[in-house]
């Protein structure tokens, strides 16, 4: 199997370009994450990247695969067309190879302050909250923070310190929507004006390439109707 | 380059970051060093869920759960932490809860509770649910939380900076330790009043892991180099439903939910062995039956070298709304719907039961004279620890208890190691030397060995000389390969000296962590002749508490070994003597 993978050391190369190499034997059910340790372990140990748990859970080894952002380690190789193109995620600053600076990325999200603000004294035991209230956070909780999604969106390459992007927003829908958090109007405050949250046009990359099958476009959606509904 | 805080804390899992939020809010100064990103951390993989004896499902007390942890581990648990650990679930449940973890809820609105594997009401009765649950990622859960509380608390974090070594002075006392950058490959020395190592287990010890590729023990070996032994590494979990071939985690959870394992004969096999705790008995048992299936010849497939995990009875509805990522992960991995297709499953190396020998404050503690001193200075806490809470065989539901609960210790332990020792000690500059000689021995050029190549060999060897069932034979074979890897160490090349984001580097410096603890681990399995919760030896079949009810310590010094009584005292309660175990 043949691929070509985005090399870019910035302590030997003047610019990055496109290193080929063949894989013999692929064996059924590769991952493109077995393929790159395969690489890296038989032919140069010097190509880079991050990974970790292997299934999906990490978020680390978040990359562009034939022009779409994924998780190596959930993306068959059998699905992919060669020779396969591997490069960082888009619009980021390259550390080396595939790995990029996610600095703002991490920036964006403290932003949103993603933890849950309760104000009324805590009880003996635990807050009550119905299976339908937790229902709620279903689709929204379960972020790894990956990049994909946000790396994905024009807005967010057009204006990456403003726009908040997709996955720092969906931190944010994630905590309005907990029947716990008694944060609502300072979390809205901090979204208004013409960017944080406004700058998102609907392309739905987002939705499109989450790995996990999360849909951050609707709740951004329903940010959007809060702030509406709160302006009223 | 170097820094100063009151409080480093090494590794950003559950256990670090618990005791990292508390510090911080304590307003200590704390400095927080992860190789990878906080929420890539293991605990992130955690499925099934964390018990506590809340009752709110069936009936249920901290006491019953405690004779499970002591029954589970069998009896190599020492019965003081265990109390400890289980009177306190309870409240860090309900602290996690305010905290913001998405727990699943019942209709009542209380926090939902399933069943888990030796869990049992009124000492040995009925099954009990004492699992608590976010949907089957309780771990990722967790972890996100704790760390989002950290944001809002200002911990300091020094994210994909990798430990080299500790610093530790003449005296004794641990003082930081010389971390690296792994961006800039510049090294950074961290000075600290107290360092705490919560690093996690070594599950890449084992070619076919439920782990990630980050669990190399590197807490647990900076632990060896520093002259602290490591206490009872024989104990290795193998969890019985990892993906057959692949090692990808299937929650016990699955079977707390009504799954069942069947072999080749479509047989529910566990009948034979638990009669009436059937799948849902201890890991260790339910691990050594399905090897024992296969090894008569009783496995699925055209090899017959897998048992199958059956939940498509389940009904579409429970599996979406209790396991939907492992459905999600079964789908992706083998490409069939669980909810209508068996699973194949194997036994898969899973978990550290040994580590660094700690109290239930936290402290590392080491053999002095006729009892234990405490290390000044250093703590460690979760997989990478032993307190000892789960002995020999750890209960599904206690892991992610464990680190919660003595994170917390340690944290209350390090702000009064604080109050009483206000100043930093001046540097031990031997010990800064020897840490940055680890790292300069990586500069060479020259060698014949690969580091993955060796890596791969270590993994073999350690799964097929020390996996599930072993024999002293088999078990000295496996002793020498490890020694002769670790000779071939020396030898080992890297081929690349860049400073920017040097993995290859980074994997040469696990390796030399793995190799550690691999011998650690032959080494005691070697020793104790008895077999006892998941050190399993064929030579020996009987556990023998006349002369085996003790903790194994291994020092790197020597490769010698010591052993040190189980605490078989609790704090308030009778203790739990052995008795046979059954389930």
């Amino acid at each position: 199997m043949q691929f070509r993978i985005y090399r870019y050391n910035p302590e030997t190369d003047r610019e990055p370009y496109m290193q080929s190499y063949t894989l013999d034997r692929v064996e059924n059910g590769m991952m493109l994450r077995d393929a790159l340790l395969v690489i890296k372990a038989e032919q140069d140990s010097t190509l880079t990247f991050r990974h970790s748990c292997g299934e999906g859970v990490c978020g680390s080894d978040g990359m562009n695969i034939n022009g779409t952002n994924k998780l190596a380690c959930t993306t068959r190789l059998s699905e992919l067309k060669e020779p396969v193109e591997v490069r960082p995620l888009p619009g980021q600053p390259v550390i080396r190879d595939l790995v990029v600076d996610l600095t703002q990325f991490f920036r964006h999200y403290r932003a949103v302050r993603p933890y849950l603000t309760a104000k009324s004294p805590e009880p003996e035991v635990e807050r009550l909250q119905t299976p339908e209230e937790r229902e709620q956070l279903d689709g929204l909780y379960e972020c790894i923070l990956c990049a994909c999604c946000s790396t994905a969106c024009p807005s967010y390459w057009w204006n990456p310190e403003k726009f908040r992007g997709p996955a720092a927003l969906l931190q944010s829908a994630r905590f309005l929507a907990d029947s716990r958090d008694e944060d609502t109007d300072r979390r809205l405050d901090e979204l208004e004006g013409p960017y944080k949250l406004f700058r998102c046009h609907t392309i739905q990359n987002c939705t499109s390439v989450c790995p996990k099958g999360l849909n951050p476009s609707r709740a951004i959606g329903d940010i959007r109707k809060l702030m509406l509904r709160r302006n009223l | 380059m170097r820094r100063r805080f009151d409080t480093l804390v090494i590794g950003s899992g559950g256990g670090g970051l618990r005791a990292a939020l508390q510090l911080a809010q304590a307003e200590a100064t704390v400095a927080v060093v992860s190789k990878v990103f906080p929420t890539r951390s293991h605990t992130v993989a955690a499925q099934g869920g964390m018990n506590a004896a809340l009752a709110n499902v069936l009936p249920d007390n901290w006491h019953w759960h405690m004779y499970d942890t002591v029954k589970g581990s069998d009896y190599l648990g020492d019965q003081d932490a265990i109390e400890y650990m289980c009177r306190a679930a309870a409240h860090l449940v309900v602290e996690l809860e305010h905290a913001g973890v998405p727990f699943s809820r019942l209709d009542n609105g209380k926090i939902y509770q399933r069943p888990f594997g030796g869990q049992s009401q009124n000492f040995g009765g009925e099954q009990a649910a004492r699992t608590c649950a976010a949907a089957d990622r309780t771990g990722h859960a967790i972890l996100h939380t704790l760390y989002q509380q950290n944001i809002r608390s200002r911990t300091h974090f020094f994210d994909e900076y990798f430990a080299i070594d500790l610093i530790r002075d003449r005296q004794g006392y641990v003082l930081g330790a010389l971390v690296l950058e792994i961006e800039t490959g510049e090294p950074l020395l961290i000075e600290a009043k107290t360092t705490l190592i919560a690093t996690g287990g070594v599950g890449q010890l084992f070619r076919t892991n439920t782990n990630a590729y980050i669990n190399t023990g590197d807490g647990m070996a900076m632990a060896l180099r520093a002259g602290i032994p490591v206490q009872d590494m024989e104990f290795f979990q193998f969890h019985p439903t990892g993906i057959a071939g692949k090692g990808m985690l299937i929650s016990e959870g699955v079977r707390g939910e009504g799954g069942y394992l069947i072999n080749g004969e479509g047989e529910r096999f566990m009948e034979r062995y638990a009669p009436k705790a059937r799948d849902l008995a201890s890991r260790d048992v339910v691990s050594r039956a399905i090897t024992t299936e296969i090894r008569e010849g009783r496995g699925c497939g055209p090899d017959r070298n897998y048992v199958e995990l059956k939940l498509d009875h389940l009904g579409e509805k429970t599996i979406a709304k209790r396991l939907p990522a492992i459905r999600q992960m079964v789908q992706t991995f083998l490409h069939i719907d669980p909810a209508r297709e068996p699973v194949p499953v194997f036994p898969t190396a899973h978990y550290t039961m040994g580590g660094i020998p700690t109290d239930r404050a936290g402290r590392v503690v080491v053999p002095e004279k006729e009892g234990e001193e405490p290390i000044p200075g250093l703590y460690a806490v979760g997989e990478c620890a032993c307190v000892s809470v789960h002995g020999a065989n750890r209960l599904g539901g206690n892991s992610l208890l464990d680190i919660v609960v003595f994170g917390r210790a340690a944290g209350n332990d390090i702000l009064r190691f604080l109050e009483e020792n206000r100043r930093h000690r001046p540097l031990d500059q031997e010990s800064v030397d020897r840490a940055l000689e680890r790292l300069g021995r990586w500069e060479r050029p020259d060698g014949t060995e690969s580091v993955a190549g060796l890596r791969s060999e270590l993994q073999q060897t350690m799964e097929h000389y020390c996996g599930v069932f072993r024999t002293e034979e088999v078990l000295q074979e496996g002793l020498q390969k490890v020694l002769d890897i670790h000779k071939r160490l020396s030898d080992v090349r890297l081929d690349d000296h860049s400073r920017v984001f040097n993995t290859a580097r980074i994997e040469a410096l696990e390796l030399e962590n793995l190799v550690e603890l691999g011998i650690a681990t032959v080494t005691s399995a070697l020793a104790r002749k008895e077999s006892r919760g998941a050190h399993s030896r064929i030579d020996y079949p009987e556990r023998d508490d006349e002369h085996w009810l003790k903790h194994t310590l291994f020092y790197r010094e020597g490769r010698a070994l010591d052993f040190k009584p189980v605490r078989l005292k609790p704090l308030s309660v009778a203790p739990f003597p052995p008795k046979p175990r059954t389930y």
